[in-house]
C-alpha cells in the first residue's frame, strides 16, 4: 500500500503504546488490507484518539438539540455560529486545555486561549471576547492549586491581553476533586459579516494547500512520544516538553493576515491546526470536502532540523493555519502574508481521490483513505451504572453549624467559590476593541455592543459539585443558570456551546454521570429552545484519588435589542422596591453552605418547573429591556441571602427585606429565581415584593443585619490572599 | 483635522484610538513600515504589544520606519500622543523623558482610575481644568513611571507632568503618581491610561474625549495662526 522506503515491521506493543486497543488495530488492518506504516500509524493513533474521534461521547452528543432559527454553523465546524441580525454572525466555541495546564499552567492556559481564538477566526470571524472557566483544588490547603491558579490566570492574561481580545467574563470554582486535574476551559466569540463565514471543507482538485504561520517544531508531540523515543528513532533525541509554547504576537499577525485574506476573498477554505496538527487539519478538510489531499512534509518550514515525517504530521506547534487556495491566487496570498510578516508556504494540493497522502522528498510515506482517518474509528456505547453510594468523599467541614445567620453569610461571602473575582479579572484587559458595555462584576453576563445599537450578551457557567450530587439536574441547572444570567442583562439566548469535563468514561459510574449530564443538558436546552452549536469533550480527568467532579461547562450567547438598556447587578436608588421573581424550592443539597458544613455530596437537587423557569426568565428579560427594572440578579450559590448581599455591595447601598417564611436563607436552586428592584408597581407585576433598597446595611428581618462595609470586605477579601 | 494612528504588528488599541479620534475629527491608520504620515495634523502611537514586546516594551517599535517620520514630525512641532505602549515607545525613542518599568505588582492590571489634571495649559489638556478629575481606565504590565529624582524635580518645575493618578489610584507604583508627561517643547505627550477607552458613556466614561478635543482645538488654532501668518493672506 506504500511505495518508497519500507518502514520497519511493527510490533503489537507499538499500537498499544500509542493508545490504540488491539481491536482498533485489527480494525485498521482490516480497513487498509495491510499493516499501517510508521507515519500512518502515528496519524491513525491520533485521529482515532478520544480527543479527535469522540469515540466515547459522539453517540451521546447526538441527544443534544442542534437546530434553531438563528443557527448558521452547527457542530462539526471549527466553531458554531448564529445569526445576530444586521448582516452579522457570531461564531463561538468553548474548548478545554486541562491536561497541558496541569503540567505547565502558564503555557497550558495561554495556548488554550490561542487555540480557541484560532477556531473562531478559522471560520472567518474576528475574535471579540474571551471567557474562561477554571477549576482548581482548595486554595486554602493546596500550594499546588495556588500555583496553578496564579500561573493559569497569568497565562490567560498574557495571551488574551497581548493579542487584543478582551477577556470579559468567566468563572472559577475550587474543589478538592480538581486537586490533581485542574480544568482550564476557554471560550471565544467572534464577529463576522454573515457572508464572510467560511467553512473548512477543502474543494477543487488542483487547488493549492498552503500552511500559514509559525514554524513547525517538535512541541506537542506528547501522545505519540513513544515514536520520538530512542527505541524507535535512529537518533538519540532528548525528549522535548510536550506542552506547546504560545506566541500571541505570531497569532496576532496570523489573525490579522487571515482576516485580510478573507476580506479579499482569496481563500477557498480555512482550518486551524490544533490537536494532531497537520494530520487532523488536512484529513478534516479533505473529509468535509469529499476530496483528497497530498501533503509534502519536506516543504513544511521547520523550527528544528532532523524532524521525521511523522513528527511533522503530528506536531502541535501553535499559531499555524491551513488553507486551500486557487492556483492563480497564490501570489496574492503570498503578498498579504508578506505584509503581515506571516510565513506562507504551499505544501500540497487538493486531489480528487479519497486519500490523504504524505510525501517526503518525492517518496510517499503515508497513503490512507480519508474516511478511515476521519469516519472509521469505532464508536463505543457507554456502560453506565449509577453508583450505590456517593462517588466522592464529603468535604472537610469549615463551619460547625452553630453560627448565626450573619456569621454564615459572611463566611459564604468569603468562600473562594463565591467571593469577588476582582484579583483575577483585574489581570485581564476587558475593554479592548471598545465594545464592552458591562465589565466583570457589573452584571451577571458580559455585554458587548454591536454596530447597529443592539448588543450581545454572554455567560459561562457550570457547578461541578452540584452535578456530582445529581448529574441530570445539575447539568440542566447549568443551562438554566447561564440563561438566567443573560436574562439579567435583558438578553435572549441564541445558541449554546459546552465543554464536557469528565473522568474516565470506561468506568461505569463516570459513564453514568456523562450520560445523565448529557440528558440534563438536552432537557434544559429543549425546554428553553436553545440550540447547541458546538462544543468539546475532555475525558479521562482522573488521578489516583478518583475522577474530577463531572463538570459540564455551558456558554450561552444571546442578544438584546438596545445596548443602552442593559441590566446591572447592583441596587441603585434609595426607596426602590425589591422583589423576588420565579418559583423555586431551594435546598441545601449540593450547596455552598452544605460544603462549608461538610455535608455529603448527595442529591437530589430541587426539581425544576420548566414553564416557571421560562416565565420568570422572560419577565426579567423584558423588565430590563423596558427599564422597568433597575437591577436584576439571579439567585445562585449561597442562596437568596448571598444574592441580596451581592446586589447591595455592587450598588453600594443597603436593603431591608422580609423573606417568605419557608425560604431558607442559604438554600440553593440555580437559574430559577431572581432578585430585582425598581418602582413598586413595576416589580410587583412580575414578582413578590420583599422589601426596599436603602441605608447602609443589609437587614433580613428576624434573621440578620450586617453593615454594607462588612459585606463588601468579606466578599473582597476571599481571593486576595491567594492571587 | 486629521489624526494618524500608527499600526505596528502587535498594536491592539489602534482601532480604538482611530474610532476615538474620529469622534472629534478625521483619522487614518498609518502602517509601521511606511515612511509616510499622509499629511496628518497629529499622530497617535497607540496601545498594544508592538512586535510582541518580548524584548522590552517599545524597544523594537522605536526602530520602525514610520518612527523616523514621527520623530521628524515632532521636531517640527507636530502633536504626538502616545498611549500606554505608545508612551513606552516614545520613551524608548527618546521623544519623552523617563522610562516605564514593570508594575510593582509585577502583574497586568486593568482598572478604572481617577486622574488629576495637573497642567491644563497644554495642547493635550486645554479642554480640561487644572485640578479636574478624569475617570479613565489603565491596562498594562509595564506602566510604573520612572525618572531620576533630579529629572522628576525638573519635570515638575517645568510643569510637564500633565496628569497624575489621584490619591489612592496609582495602579502601578509610578513615582510621584505620574500618569502622563510631555516633552520640553510641549508637543509630545505620553500617558499610561487609555483616553481612547473613555469616549462613550455606554462603554465607560467620556472623560478621555477631552484629550482628543484638546488636540483638535489646538490644531485648529495652529491652522488659524498659520493662515494669519501666511504671506498670501497678509
Amino acid at each position: 500500500m506504500m511505495s518508497g522506503s519500507v518502514p520497519p515491521p511493527l510490533t503489537t506493543s507499538r499500537h498499544r503504546a500509542l493508545g490504540l486497543t488491539d481491536y482498533e488495530y485489527e480494525l485498521i488492518v482490516e480497513h487498509l488490507g495491510c499493516d499501517p506504516g510508521e507515519v500512518e500509524l502515528a496519524m491513525l493513533s491520533l485521529m482515532w484518539s478520544e480527543h479527535c474521534a469522540y469515540k466515547h461521547s459522539r453517540r451521546l452528543l447526538s441527544r443534544l438539540p442542534t437546530s434553531g432559527p438563528h443557527v448558521l454553523l452547527g457542530p462539526g465546524e471549527n466553531a458554531g455560529a448564529v445569526d445576530v441580525g444586521g448582516g452579522l454572525a457570531v461564531a463561538f466555541k468553548v474548548e478545554s486545555h486541562n491536561h497541558p495546564s496541569a503540567v505547565e499552567p502558564f503555557q497550558g492556559a495561554a495556548t488554550g486561549v490561542g487555540g480557541i481564538l484560532r477556531d473562531v477566526f478559522a471560520v472567518g470571524a474576528r475574535p471579540i471576547a474571551v471567557l474562561d472557566s477554571l477549576r482548581f483544588g482548595e486554595p486554602a490547603i493546596s500550594e499546588r492549586s495556588l500555583y496553578l491558579l496564579e500561573r493559569a490566570v497569568a497565562g490567560i492574561g498574557h495571551y488574551g491581553n497581548s493579542i487584543g481580545v478582551p477577556t470579559v467574563g468567566g468563572e472559577i470554582y475550587f474543589e478538592q476533586s480538581y486537586e490533581q486535574n485542574c480544568l482550564v476551559n476557554a471560550m471565544c466569540l467572534g464577529l463576522a459579516p454573515r457572508e464572510r463565514l467560511i467553512r473548512s471543507a477543502a474543494a477543487g482538485p488542483g487547488n493549492v494547500l498552503m500552511l500559514l504561520g509559525a514554524l513547525t517544531g517538535r512541541d506537542g508531540i506528547g501522545g505519540a512520544s513513544v515514536l520520538a523515543s530512542a527505541e524507535l528513532g535512529e537518533e538519540d533525541e532528548a525528549k522535548r516538553p510536550s506542552v506547546q509554547i504560545g506566541d500571541p504576537f505570531s497569532e496576532k499577525k496570523l489573525l490579522e493576515c487571515c482576516l485580510e485574506l478573507l476580506d479579499r476573498d482569496l481563500l477557498t477554505s480555512l482550518q486551524d491546526l490544533g490537536a494532531a496538527g497537520l494530520t487532523s487539519a488536512a484529513s478534516e478538510m479533505a473529509s468535509k470536502g469529499a476530496v483528497g489531499i497530498d501533503v509534502d512534509v519536506s516543504r513544511v518550514p521547520l523550527r528544528e532540523r532532523g524532524m521525521e515525517p511523522f513528527e511533522i504530521m503530528i506536531s502541535e506547534s501553535q499559531e499555524r493555519m491551513l488553507c486551500v487556495v486557487e492556483p492563480e491566487r497564490v501570489a496574492a496570498v503570498m503578498d498579504v502574508c508578506e505584509r503581515w510578516e506571516v510565513l506562507a508556504t504551499p505544501i500540497g494540493s487538493v486531489t480528487s481521490e479519497d486519500r490523504l497522502r504524505v510525501l517526503h522528498h518525492g517518496t510517499v510515506v503515508a497513503d490512507l483513505p480519508v474516511h478511515v482517518l476521519v469516519d472509521d474509528c469505532p464508536l463505543y456505547d457507554l456502560e453506565p451504572i449509577q453508583p450505590a453510594i456517593e462517588a466522592y468523599p464529603a468535604p472537610t467541614p469549615l463551619l460547625r453549624g452553630g453560627e448565626t445567620p450573619a456569621q454564615t453569610l459572611l463566611a459564604l461571602l468569603r468562600s473562594p467559590n463565591i467571593c469577588s473575582r476582582r484579583p483575577v479579572f483585574e489581570q485581564y484587559d476587558a475593554i479592548v476593541q471598545s465594545r464592552t458595555v458591562r465589565r466583570p462584576d457589573e452584571a451577571d453576563a458580559a455585554v458587548l455592543a454591536l454596530p447597529d445599537g443592539s448588543a450581545l450578551a454572554v455567560s459561562i457557567d457550570g457547578n461541578g459539585r452540584r452535578v456530582a450530587c445529581d448529574p441530570r439536574r445539575g447539568a440542566a441547572e447549568a443551562v438554566y443558570e447561564c440563561a438566567a444570567n443573560l436574562a439579567c442583562v435583558g438578553a435572549e439566548p441564541l445558541g449554546l456551546t459546552n465543554c464536557l469535563n469528565f473522568g474516565n468514561p470506561e468506568k461505569p459510574h463516570v459513564a453514568w454521570q456523562l450520560s445523565e449530564a448529557v440528558d440534563g443538558l438536552a432537557e434544559a436546552c429543549g425546554a428553553l429552545g436553545i440550540p447547541v452549536v458546538g462544543g468539546n469533550v475532555s475525558l479521562y480527568n482522573e488521578a489516583p484519588g478518583g475522577p474530577i467532579f463531572p463538570t459540564p461547562v455551558v456558554g450561552i450567547v444571546g442578544k438584546l435589542p438596545d445596548a443602552s438598556r442593559v441590566g446591572r447587578l447592583g441596587f441603585r436608588d434609595e426607596g426602590d422596591a425589591i422583589a423576588l421573581v420565579g418559583e423555586f424550592e431551594p435546598s441545601l443539597a449540593g450547596s455552598e453552605l452544605g460544603k462549608l458544613l461538610g455535608r455529603p455530596l448527595r442529591g437530589p437537587l430541587p426539581p425544576v418547573k420548566a414553564n416557571a423557569v421560562r416565565d420568570a426568565r422572560e419577565a426579567v428579560r423584558d423588565g430590563i429591556r423596558t427599564e422597568a427594572l433597575k437591577n436584576a440578579h439571579d439567585i445562585s450559590e449561597g442562596g437568596v441571602a448571598v444574592a441580596l448581599a451581592e446586589c447591595c455591595v455592587a450598588g453600594g447601598i443597603g436593603a431591608r427585606v422580609q423573606l417568605p417564611a419557608d425560604l431558607e436563607l442559604f438554600a440553593e436552586a440555580l437559574g430559577c429565581a431572581y432578585i430585582v428592584s425598581g418602582a413598586e408597581e413595576a416589580v410587583a407585576r412580575i414578582g413578590t415584593v420583599i422589601g426596599r433598597v436603602g441605608g447602609s446595611e443589609l437587614e433580613i428581618e428576624g434573621q440578620l443585619n450586617v453593615a454594607l462595609s462588612d459585606l463588601g470586605e468579606a466578599r473582597a477579601r476571599g481571593l486576595v490572599e491567594f492571587v | 483635522m486629521k489624526f494618524g494612528v500608527i499600526r505596528f504588528p502587535g498594536s491592539c488599541d489602534d482601532v480604538d484610538a482611530l474610532q476615538a479620534a474620529q469622534r472629534v475629527g478625521g483619522a487614518v491608520l498609518l502602517w509601521h513600515a511606511d515612511r509616510d504620515l499622509q499629511g496628518v495634523d497629529a499622530v497617535i502611537v497607540p496601545g498594544g504589544f508592538s512586535y510582541g514586546d518580548y524584548l522590552r516594551a517599545g524597544a523594537i517599535a522605536r526602530f520602525a520606519p514610520v518612527m523616523e517620520e514621527v520623530a521628524e514630525f515632532a521636531r517640527e512641532g507636530g502633536l504626538v500622543l502616545g498611549v500606554c505602549n505608545g508612551f513606552q515607545v516614545l520613551c524608548e525613542a527618546g521623544l519623552l523623558p523617563g522610562a516605564l518599568l514593570p508594575n510593582v505588582s509585577l502583574k497586568f492590571v486593568f482598572r478604572q482610575v481617577e486622574l488629576e489634571v495637573t497642567n491644563a495649559d497644554t495642547p493635550f489638556t486645554r479642554a480640561c481644568a487644572r485640578g479636574e478629575r478624569l475617570s479613565i481606565p489603565v491596562k498594562h504590565t509595564t506602566g510604573r513611571y520612572y525618572a531620576p529624582p533630579d529629572q522628576l524635580d525638573w519635570l515638575e518645575a517645568e510643569d510637564r507632568v500633565l496628569l497624575r493618578y489621584a490619591s489612592g489610584h496609582n495602579p502601578n507604583g509610578s513615582l510621584r503618581d505620574i500618569a502622563g508627561v510631555c516633552n520640553e517643547a510641549g508637543n509630545v505627550f505620553g500617558l499610561m491610561p487609555h483616553p481612547e477607552h473613555a469616549v462613550d458613556a455606554l462603554t465607560g466614561s467620556t472623560d478621555g474625549l477631552k484629550i482628543f478635543e484638546s488636540i483638535r482645538a489646538d490644531v485648529a488654532d495652529r491652522g488659524l495662526l498659520r493662515v494669519a501668518s501666511s504671506p498670501a493672506v497678509r
